[in-house]
Order: C-alpha cells, then structure tokens, then sequence
C-alpha cells in the first residue's frame, strides 16, 4: 500500500504536447495543452490496459508494440507503424536533455539491396518432445537446485545435461564423459553457460563440487580441442568465456576450496610450460591467466616468457604456406600474451604507486584486498585435500599437488625491470599500448646504471622498434636468475624441478640485478632476500639462421650462467622442443643440434 | 457432421428468448432491473427513481423499457410478441418515451436477427458498444448518460471525506465479529463516491478523497484502483469499461442480519444520507442470519469486479453427474489374448454382448437425462475410438502420491514467441498450434503422417466398395509431419480439436471462430458472430457443439452446422477469458477478467452458478473426470477448487508465481495438474484435497467455507521447465502427462 504512492503513471507533460503542437504548426494556449495532456495520459494509459490484455492472451509477459497496436486498431485508432520488431528496442538518452529516444539508425538501402550475405529464412517451426520426467523422479528432491535445462535439449544432449548434472553434482563419477562428446563447441558453450549459472544460483551450495566445475572450465580452457582444427570454429571465444568463468568461480567461490589457486596456477603453468600443446591450448593458458588477475600472471606467465618466447617466435617467423594456420593462432597467442602483460604492468605500477604513497611495508600482494588471499596461502604447500575426481578425465586439467608439475619457486620481480624484459619482447607494440609508458621513463634511471646501460645499447638495436604488428626479428635476453635459496619462502624446491623446470629456471629474471637501487624505491623489493649467489646472466639470441634442413627459422639460445652457481640448473633448453609447437607430428630429437650453450662466468 | 436427434434447434427461438437475464432476472429482479434499466435506453427516467420500489411494478418498468427499445429499433414483432407474453396492454406501446434517449444500437441488432435481436442487443451493446471505440463514443453517449445519471444527484463534494472518514471510523469501532463483515462496504463505497465526485466535475476533491482513502482498500482490488486513479475527468468516466461495470452490476456483499443492522442504524441515526443512498442504490447486501464470517472467510470469496455471488444465484440444481455411456459391443475383458488379435483389424464387429463395459448401467441420481440435450449419434468410427479407448484404458496408470505421472514436454521450437495455443487430441495423436501470426500448425507426433484426401477426380476412380475405401481415398503424396492452416487474419487465441479428430476448431483476435477439417486441412466455416477477440473456443466431448467467449462479454454455444450461435450466454461483467464444456456437455463454464466464473446450462443458457474468489482473470478452468469439481486458475497463480453440486469453493491451491495457463485432471482424476507462465508445472493431490471435504449441510446452506491452508500438503511436485512457459496440459489416455509450451529464449 505504501509503495501505492510512488507508483504513478508515466505522464505526458504539457511542454511535451506543446512541443508536439508546435512541429506540426499549432499554437497551443498553456490551459489547452495542460488539458490534452491530461487527456492524452489517459488515453495512453487505456490503449496500455487493452494492449496488457492481448498480452495476457498471447501468453507472454513482454507486452509488444503489436499488442498496444491491436488495443489501438480496436480503438478504431490508427496503429503506429515501423516497431514491429519483436525484440526489445534499445532507449538511448540525451544526457542534457534527459531525452530519451529509440535510435533510429539510417539504413542503406543500396547495401542492402545489393548484399551477398542474405539471411536465411527463418527455421520452420516445430515441435520436439522428450520425456522430461520420468514416473515423476526428481519430485522428492528440491527442484530449485538443479536446473532443469532438460525440456529444449534434443535427445542426445538430453543424456548429455544429464551426465554433466550427474558429473558436477557427483552422483556417479563414472558417467563424467565429457570428453566423447565434448568436442562440439556448441555443447562446451552451453555447458559453460550452465556452469555459470550453477555458479550464480545464490541458493545453491557447491561446497566442493567447485573443484569439480573449475575443471570442468578448465578443459574448456585448456582442451586442444577437435573442433581447433577447423579455423572457423571459433574455439577462441569459448576459450575467453570460460577463462572469465574461472576468474568468476574462483573469486565467489574460491574460499570453499582450499588451494584451488595453486591448483589452477599449476595446470596452468603446466600447459604453457608444455611445447607439445597446441598453441590453442597456450592460448587458453594465457588468458586464463589474465583472467585471474594480474598477480597470476606475473607469477606465472612472466617468468615463462622468456622461454615461451623464443617458441612463439619460431611460429611467428615462420613464412610457409602450410604454418599459416599455426602462425595465426601464433598471433592470437601474442595478442593474448600482450594483453596480458600490459596488464600487469598497469597493475603493479598501480599498486606500487598506491603502496608507497600509503607508506606500506607489506608485501605487494596486500594492495588488493582479495589478492591477500593468495598471498596468504602457503605459496608452495600442496594443495591439503587430494583431489577426489583426480582420477577423472577432465579433472586431470586440474593439477593435484606437486604430482606433475613443480610448484616454481617464485619471487616478485621488480617493476622496470620487468618492463624492461617485456619491452625486450614486445618493442614498440608494448609501448605504445601501454599507456602510461612514458612514465616508465623516470623509473628506468633508478635500476643500476653500471649494468644496465652497457646492456641497453645493444638492446636497442636489437629489439625491433620498426613496427608494432611485426614481431621483433631477433630478441636478446638479459636475464639474472634469483637465488632459490634465498628467496623468503622457505619450501624446499620439489624434487622435480631440476627435470621439468629447468627450461625455465635458465631463463631467469632480471630481479637480481636490480635489486640494490629499487629496494629504496619500492618497499616491495625488500621481498627478495640478497642474493647469495653468483647472477647467472642467459643471453637468449632468436635469429633466422639458414642451416641444412631447416625452413625457416631455426633458433638457438646462449645461455650465460655461472656452472659454479647453477649446479642444479644444467643448462638445458626448451629449444630442443621448440618447432614441436604446433606440428606436434615431427621428431623431436632431430632439433636437438640447433642448442648451444655458452657458460660464461660473470 | 453428425445427425441430431432433433429438437434442439427447433427449440432455438424459444432458448433464445429465454437466455440469461430472461430467466436469472426473474428470480432475483432487485438485482438485475438496475441493470436492465439502464442497459436500455428508454428508462433513463425509471433509473432516476425507481429504486426502492417492489418487485411487481419494476418488473413491468424493466419489461416497458425493452418495449420501447424495440419499437425504437423497428422490431414491433418482437416488441408485440414480447407485449402478448408478458400480458401488458396494448398501449404500453405507444412511443411516449421516444425522446429520451437515442438509439446506439442500430448495428448490433441485425448481428443476430430475428427474435433474438431483443435479448442480444441488450446483451451485446453494452460490452462492445460501450468502451472500445471513440469514434463510437458519440452513439454510445446517451447510453452512457443513462448509466451515470445516477451520480447526478450529489451532496456537499468537500464532505465526502468526511462521512467515508465517519464511517470508517464506526467500523474500526464495532464489535471485531462484526468489522470485518462490515469492512466490505469501504470498496464498493469508496469507489462510487469517487466516481461520483469525478462525474460532478470535483476533480481535486476527487483526487484528494482518493489519496487518501485508496491506501485503505484490500490489496487485492488493486487492478481496479490503478484504473480509477487515472481517471479523473467525467469526460473519461465515458467509454470506460471499469466503471460501468460498477454503474450496471451491483456491487454483491453478504452480511449478517446483525451486522446489517448495526450499520443501518448507525447510518440512520447519523442522517449519513449521502452513504445510505450509495448502499440503495448501487450495492445489493445479501443478508443472512446466523453468525457473522471471519476476514479469512469473506477474503476467500471476495475479489471479484461485482463482488460476491448472491446466495441465490447457486441455489439451482446443477446435474452434473456423468451420462451414461452407449453400450458398445466390447471386447471381452477375459478374452484379452481374443482382444489383442481384434487390434490389428478393429474394424469387425464383436457380435458377443458384453456386461463388463456398461458398468454405468445405473443412472446417477445427479446425471441430467440422457436427452436432456440431444447429442449426435455415434457413428461405427465413434463406436472404434471408444472401444480403443477402453482399451487403452485397462493399461492405464493407477496415480497416486506415490506414483506420480512421467511428463514428457513437447517444446515449439522457433515459434518467436508466437504461440498462443495448443491442443492434443484426446488419443494424443495430434498437437495443433495457434501463433500469433495467424497460423494453425497441425503435427502428428505418432509416426503417422498427415494427409489430404484425394481430390475429386481422383477419388472418383477409387472403389467404394472395397474394404480398406478410407485408407484408399488418402492422397500418399501429400503426406507430411505438419500441415498449416491459412485463414485468420489474427492471433489464434484458442483451438480445439473434435473428439473424432476430423476437425479443429479455432478462435482468433479477428472476431471468428473457424472449423478446420484435418481430412482436407482447408476451412469449413468461418463462425462470425462476436464481432471483438474471441479468446477460447472448444468442442463439447461429444463433439458437434461447441462453446466460445471473447471480449464481448459473452460465450456463445454453437452447433457446427449453424452459422448463428444457439445460445449466447451472457452475464459476465468483463471479457470471457475461457470457456469449458462439462463432461456431460449439459454445462458451460466460463472463466472472466471479472474474476468470477460462471456455469451456464446449455439446455436454459440460464447461469446456474456464480463462482467468485479468483484475485485476477480466470484463465484455466478444468472439470474433474466425474463431472463434481471444476478447478480453476488465474493470474494470481492459485488454484481454486470448486464444488459443483453446492457451489462452493472447496479448496484453494497456492504455489504458483504466475498466471495458470492450463489445467488438468488425470484421467481417474487423482491429480490435478497445472502448468503456469512460470515455467513449471505442478502435480497437486485432487484425492486428497476432495477426500477432506467435509461439506455439512450448514456449509452448504449459507455458503460460508472455512478453507484449510494446506497447499503444501496437497503439492506432490513440482516440474521446472527451461524457459519454457507451460501453455497446455493433457494427461494420455494411459495417464502419461504430456505437457506443451514454446521455448522463449
């Protein structure tokens, strides 16, 4: 009753009637027009009523400009022509005027009389059944938990929404065969979609089922799916949506697993750390990675860049014919890759910025709240409950603790110096884009002169500055590697890390190096304890080479370490895996010959 | 179509004279002259100061009154036929009265002709005539005038709130027993002494009366108030629907002696003449002795546009029980191996009779007759369908609460938002649809295709003699899943299909109801006759008849073979809404915006019953399999179940979010199924909920339900659906329930 107040009509204003009046060359007394308008509200307000009733009988809840047009043609008023269109048309407004209107967009009819593209017609009608209940199951238990998405679905996918159900709601695990069907990006978008909404019924606990739909998301993600091969299927918006769901899940429902995080970080990092995946499958690493914020990324993809790097590059420059489909989704990943970096460029420079002007001394993952989660979580403890669905198919996208891949030992790498890396692999294409870059140019006097200027001038040179489409020709890289053990984080560094994660640790991180002069700076560079060691210093030089066999580019890394220091990093390479990217058909072993390494003590 | 056994539609000019007001206004004249008067023109002076006068003299008003519309209409047959019945002298026809009033009315009488005119005029003119069109308006003015010359008379604008606020005040203090009975009155009150301020030109008073009081009135009025606030100007009062059902119907409450008492001293002693004359005039308190009803009680019953039903509008006897079915030469239930080779060809005939299947051999003491209303006779194909069903039948599915239906949904799949209807067959063969672009789409979900007949030439060629002629005269060719009819010029509101499955019936937005044939999917006959919408339409169970209402106002009962409709009920005081055949085909229910629902006997076309309690437009209503319940649904999302035989209301089932589209009883009627616009479906517990009922001869006396608030009890399931609004319901021979709506993106 109260509310009765409020809830006046919509009215006609008498400036409105004036206004009216005026277009059409009358001039209306203000008494008349009150009274028209008076009038013309109410008349408004009946034709409104008539129209709700065929509404109502068209059993729909949307009344449409046909329902008000027949109230207006039984009225024997004439119907307004032209919005006939069934869907909702959209009111723009005038800001100033408070004027609101319905765009009216100039069509041109010469395009499309003489368009090639003529639309189909519209599919035929038709009827479908299926049983939708079944001698009335389902009834016992609350309905409202689980969607009942059943009746539209055709038959097969029917049995397929009911094995996802059954999948995501653990009834049976062995009926979670996602994968035999899962290869129709149609079917994977509506399961995303159906994830989603799980994830948005505030009613429904998922309690640990979370684990069980973030890898569900993740296979949608990662998969190199069948449907890939086909550049027209397009696998890439699955893959952005499903990255923005995991981002979604976690940050509402991350609290109800525990290191679901880790987990997520891991497979990730697993995936873009694997040369045998397609590039798809990097793609999906990546912006499931951006998705889940700018401290994933950093943590994850930027130590990796360099050594994914010089994999992409391969692709990049890879001219012939038969790699065109494998360089375009190259260049999605690049584009993906970059994004995301200069993301988290913005990101830390923001929060360094926000850190020292709040004088903070706590580590930078404090600057957001929702990040000190993360940080807070023990970085390197396996997740404390195994996975239950470990066994499953799809949940092997999800990595159980320390069982695949290691956990790197990880340490936050400071500011220019991490743009200083990236600009070494972007060029220009960073610079530009990034848009407070110029600023950038009072942080780089602040990283040591001694070393850093002598390496910026060959830099220069070498990173191509030409173009920012055009990928650089040849990448140098100057890296420092931190020292594990001296990192803050006590965790012993998994067994496996000299095996599998070596590729990585060789491409170390400028960190070191800058460490003395931007601790002052950034009190986050207190996070990486002194060096203890020797800096190893990997020198990672991507040129075309013309050798026996090889078309294209064939790429070969120096790595300067010191062999005193790196006892557990031999000095070997991902680029023995390389052109694998892709091409998943050829040898590996034969590319072997194309490493070299170079000790060089510093 | 088939042969009638006669009678019927010689009986039709008698029926027609006799249809509702004819017949339900003589037994109640009190309430019904207000609204004969000034539903016709001539009376404008008897409207002004008749009404406290007896029964006898207004009677003969009302019956001058017609008189002289007639001979102003040139119907002077009529009118003297009308004079010679009603015995009145001959003078009564002079045209003394020819002044008063014009005549709107020209066009309506020749819809109908004959001697019907009279009575359809009468009928009609209000619903159409009055509202929807301006351009109209001019005609329809004086008879507006008449409606609201009532409100001429006016007393002191600025004490209004003044006395409503005196009464009120007198209600808040009276016995708690006694306010909630009383309570009533503030509606019916405050709405007319609105309209009677908006009709003197006192338009701030108006307004300010109504901000001030409208807060006060029960919630459940509150489509009415919105349409009350906005008008506010005696230039609107014309043309609008609302208000004129409140000037020409009124308003029903009942109340204890008691409480009547109390209120009509109160209002004497205080000289509150103003208020006294608004409850004269335009209210009718139904008084009856004994206790006064609790606010749950009176809520139950209230909501309707004219408020409640009066007791006596549901005191005729209502045969509501089942007819006997034909005897059929059956299969014997005990030769069951026999019967299941008879199925391949059932076309032979058992020469063996059979008990078994005339187990209805008794007649209900409640049935009507056999012949109470002439039904077609049963044809051989007739007889197979029921022997089939019988069949089937013996298969069928016991429910229960434990043993709930399983559900198979048919989906319209890119129907844009355009279906409007839906109808199965009773064997679950066919599902037509009606959409919005005037469409009928017929599909066969059986493997069975769908096909024409042969055309002429070709069907000359065939051999009648031969044994399978029905199969031969099939066009192979033209054999498809779903055929579409072409014809209407609207959305198709309501379709129907014949119990033989060899016609479908559909009503449309373009005022006609058409016959389809499903053997050479063209239209038969196009039925013109409501001139507005027509929302429903559907084939008795017997076939042959068939009933339609629309936003006229009234349900028309049609045959097939007749252009013009047999019977026109009329009574409800908003759009017909729905409209159902009893499964004994001797009742109609309709459903209305009103928010009543109405049972009309086909044999009369007097309404037998008066059912109010829905808060919104019936639009679901649906008899139980043995005749004694009706359920109905509206936009309020409940269930309301109703006891036929006393006219009571017997339960009420709340669940649903939004408006009830379809209703259905199993087919043993042990659950009642009903699906909604919020896309479930919901199986409720008819058992239960009618096992419960204790209807002692007191409750059925005076009316007075006490409703027992056990929805939840009685909800056995509930069914969600993707997106998918449920628009029709139909339980399987074999009790599957198949259930139908379109996927709304």
């Amino acid at each position: 009753m109260a509310d009765r107040e409020e809830r006046r009509f919509a009215e006609v204003s008498r400036d409105s009637v004036k206004l009216m009046a005026e277009s059409t060359g009358v001039d209306l007394p203000d008494d008349v027009a009150a009274l028209l308008a008076e009038d013309v509200c109410y008349r408004l307000r009946e034709a409104a009523q008539t129209g709700s009733q065929f509404m109502r009988h068209a059993k729909r809840r949307k009344l449409t400009v046909e329902d008000l047009n027949r109230a207006l043609r039984w009225s024997r008023v004439e119907a307004v022509c032209g919005y006939g269109a069934q869907d909702t048309l959209p009111f723009r407004s005038v800001k100033e005027g408070e004027l609101f209107f319905v765009e009216d967009r100039e069509i041109n009819l010469i395009e499309l009389a003489l368009a090639t593209n003529i639309p189909k017609g519209c599919a035929e009608t038709m009827v479908r059944v299926n049983v939708a209940y079944l001698d009335g199951k389902g009834s016992v238990e609350p309905q409202g938990t689980v969607p009942s998405a059943v009746q539209t679905l055709s038959d097969d996918l029917h049995k397929y929404y009911q094995q996802i159900t059954r999948a995501i709601l653990g009834e049976d695990p062995h009926l979670m065969k996602v994968k035999s069907v899962s290869h129709d990006l149609e079917q994977l978008n509506r399961l995303l979609h159906m994830v989603k909404s799980l994830v948005q019924n505030p009613y429904l606990y998922l309690g640990s089922y979370v684990r069980s739909l973030v890898s569900s998301v993740m296979y949608c993600i990662l998969e190199p799916l069948a449907a890939s091969i086909n550049p027209l299927n397009d696998h890439w918006t699955l893959r952005d949506y499903a990255a923005l769901l995991l981002s979604h899940i976690f940050w509402t429902h991350g609290d109800l697993v525990s290191g679901l995080y880790h987990q997520i970080l891991l497979s990730l990092q697993k995936v873009l750390s694997d040369p045998v995946r397609p590039l798809c499958s990097h793609y999906g690493a990546v912006v499931g990675l951006h998705a889940l914020g700018w401290k994933a990324v950093e943590r994850v993809l930027f130590p990796h860049l360099p050594a994914y790097w010089a994999n992409l590059q391969a692709v990049l420059d890879d001219y012939s014919v038969s790699n065109a489909q494998v360089k375009a989704d190259g260049h999605k990943v690049y584009g993906a890759i970059l994004v995301a970096v200069e993301r988290l460029l913005k990101m830390k420079a923001l929060s360094l910025s926000q850190s020292a002007d709040g004088g903070s001394t706590a580590p930078s993952g404090s600057v957001a709240g929702s990040m000190g989660y993360r940080v807070s979580s023990p970085g390197l403890s396996p997740p404390s409950e195994p996975l239950s669905e470990a066994v499953l198919g799809i949940a092997s996208h999800l990595q159980a603790g320390g069982a695949g891949c290691p956990w790197e030992e990880w340490s936050p790498v400071p500011l220019p110096a991490m743009y200083s890396e990236l600009y070494s692999f972007f060029g220009d294409s960073l610079a530009v884009r990034f848009s407070t870059g110029p600023g950038f140019g009072s942080y780089r006097p602040c990283t040591p002169a001694c070393f850093r200027e002598p390496r910026k001038e060959p830099l220069g040179p070498l990173a191509n500055p030409d173009t920012a489409r055009k990928m650089p020709q040849l990448t140098a890289n100057l890296n420092i590697s931190p020292r594990e053990d001296g990192s803050p984080r006590t965790d012993p560094p998994p067994p496996s890390l000299a095996a599998t994660g070596a590729g990585r640790s060789s491409s170390s991180r400028p960190g070191q190096r800058s460490t003395g002069l931007s601790r002052d700076v950034f009190p986050k560079a207190r996070f990486i304890s002194p060096q203890s060691g020797p800096p190893a210093f990997s020198f990672v030089i991507g040129g075309r080479q013309m050798g026996r066999r090889c078309q294209g580019r064939r790429p070969f890394q120096t790595t300067f370490a010191s062999t005193s220091s790196l006892p557990t990093n031999p000095p070997r390479a991902y680029a023995h895996k390389l052109p694998v990217i892709g091409r998943v058909g050829k040898p590996v072993r034969r590319w072997t010959c194309s490493h070299y390494s170079l000790y060089l003590p510093l | 179509m088939a042969a009638v056994q006669g009678g019927m539609v010689d009986a039709k000019d008698e029926a027609d004279i006799k249809t509702e007001p004819a017949s339900d206004g003589f037994g109640n004249n009190h309430a019904n002259d207000s609204r004969l008067l000034s539903e016709s023109p001539g009376s404008s002076a008897a409207a002004g100061n008749s009404k406290p006068a007896a029964g006898a003299p207004e009677d003969q008003q009302t019956l001058l009154a017609v008189l002289q519309f007639l001979r102003k209409n040139k119907l002077s047959e009529s009118a003297e036929i009308l004079r010679r019945e009603a015995g009145l002298p001959e003078e009564v026809l002079d045209p003394k009265g020819a002044d008063s009033a014009g005549s709107g009315l020209g066009g309506s009488a020749d819809v109908d002709g004959g001697d019907a005119s009279a009575l359809l005029s009468r009928v009609t003119v209000p619903a159409p005539g009055g509202a929807k069109a301006p351009t109209k308006a001019g005609e329809d003015q004086p008879d507006v005038n008449v409606v609201l010359s009532a409100y001429s008379q006016q007393g002191d604008p600025a004490l209004y709130q003044v006395y409503y606020n005196g009464l009120k005040k007198f209600i808040e203090s009276v016995l708690d027993c006694h306010r909630a009975e009383l309570s009533q009155v503030f509606y019916p009150l405050f709405v007319h002494m609105y309209l009677e301020l908006v009709y003197n030109n006192h338009e701030s008073e108006a307004k300010a009366f109504f901000e001030r009081f409208s807060g006060d009135q029960e919630c459940y009025y509150e489509d009415d108030l919105r349409i009350l606030s906005g008008l506010t100007k005696k230039e609107h009062m014309r043309g609008n629907e609302t208000l004129l059902d409140f000037r020409t119907s009124k308003f029903v409450l009942r109340i204890s002696r008691d409480s009547y008492q109390l209120l009509k001293r109160h209002l004497q002693e205080r000289q509150n003449n103003q208020i006294w004359n608004i409850i004269q005039e335009h209210l009718y308190i139904d008084i009856f002795d004994g206790m006064p009803r609790s606010k749950s009680q009176i809520d139950a019953m209230s909501g309707s546009l004219a408020g409640e039903a009066k007791r006596e509008a549901n005191k005729a006897k209502v045969y509501y029980g089942l007819l006997k079915e034909p005897e059929i030469e059956l299969p014997l239930d005990d030769e069951d191996e026999e019967a299941e080779n008879e199925e391949g060809k059932p076309k032979k005939k058992k020469p063996k009779k059979d008990s078994a299947g005339s187990k209805s051999k008794k007649q209900d003491p409640n049935a009507p007759s056999q012949t109470r209303i002439p039904l077609p006779e049963l044809k051989d194909s007739d007889k197979l369908d029921k022997i089939m069903y019988m069949k089937e039948s013996t298969k069928r599915i016991r429910l229960g609460p434990d043993n709930l239906p399983s559900i198979c949904f048919y989906t319209f799949l890119n129907a844009y938002q355009g279906l409007t209807a839906v109808d199965v067959t009773d064997d679950s063969s066919l599902i037509a649809g009606g959409f919005a672009d005037s469409t009928v789409r017929v599909w066969s979900v059986t493997p069975k295709k769908l096909r024409k007949v042969k055309t002429a030439a070709d069907l000359n060629l065939i051999d009648k003699e031969s044994d399978d002629v029905l199969e031969r005269i099939m066009d192979d060719k033209t054999a498809s899943e779903s055929k579409c009819l072409y014809g209407h010029t609207g959305p198709v509101y309501g379709i129907s299909f014949s119990p033989d499955r060899n016609y479908l019936l559909s009503s449309s937005e373009d005022g006609s109801v058409r016959l389809w044939s499903l053997l050479t999917f063209t239209c038969l006959v196009g039925y013109k006759g409501h001139n507005y919408p027509v929302w429903d339409t559907q084939f008795s169970p017997y076939g042959y008849y068939f009933v339609s209402g629309g936003h006229d106002r009234v349900a028309r009962l049609w045959a097939t073979d007749h252009h013009q409709p047999l019977r026109i009920f009329a009574g409800h005081l908003a759009d017909v809404t729905c409209s159902r055949f009893h499964p004994n085909a001797n009742y109609v229910a309709t459903g209305s915006s009103d928010r009543a629902i109405r049972l009309w006997d086909v044999l009369t076309g007097n309404c037998v019953r008066i059912l109010t309690g829905h808060k919104g437009p019936v639009h679901a209503l649906a008899f139980s399999p043995n005749g004694k319940f009706l359920a109905s649904g509206a936009t309020d999302g409940r269930v309301l179940l109703w006891d036929i035989g006393h006219g009571l209301m017997v339960g009420e089932l709340k669940g649903h979010t939004d408006t009830i589209y379809s209703l259905r009883f199993s087919r043993d009627g042990e659950i009642l199924a009903s699906g909604s616009m919020d896309n479930t479906v919901r199986l409720w517990d008819a058992t239960k909920a009618f096992d419960d009922l204790e209807t002692d001869d007191f409750t059925a006396a005076t009316g007075h339900i006490h409703l027992q608030d056990n929805s939840q009890e009685l909800l056995l399931g509930t069914y969600m659906t993707k997106s998918t609004p449920v628009i029709h319901l139909h339980f399987t021979r074999r009790n599957l329930l198949l259930a139908a709506g379109a996927y709304n993106p």
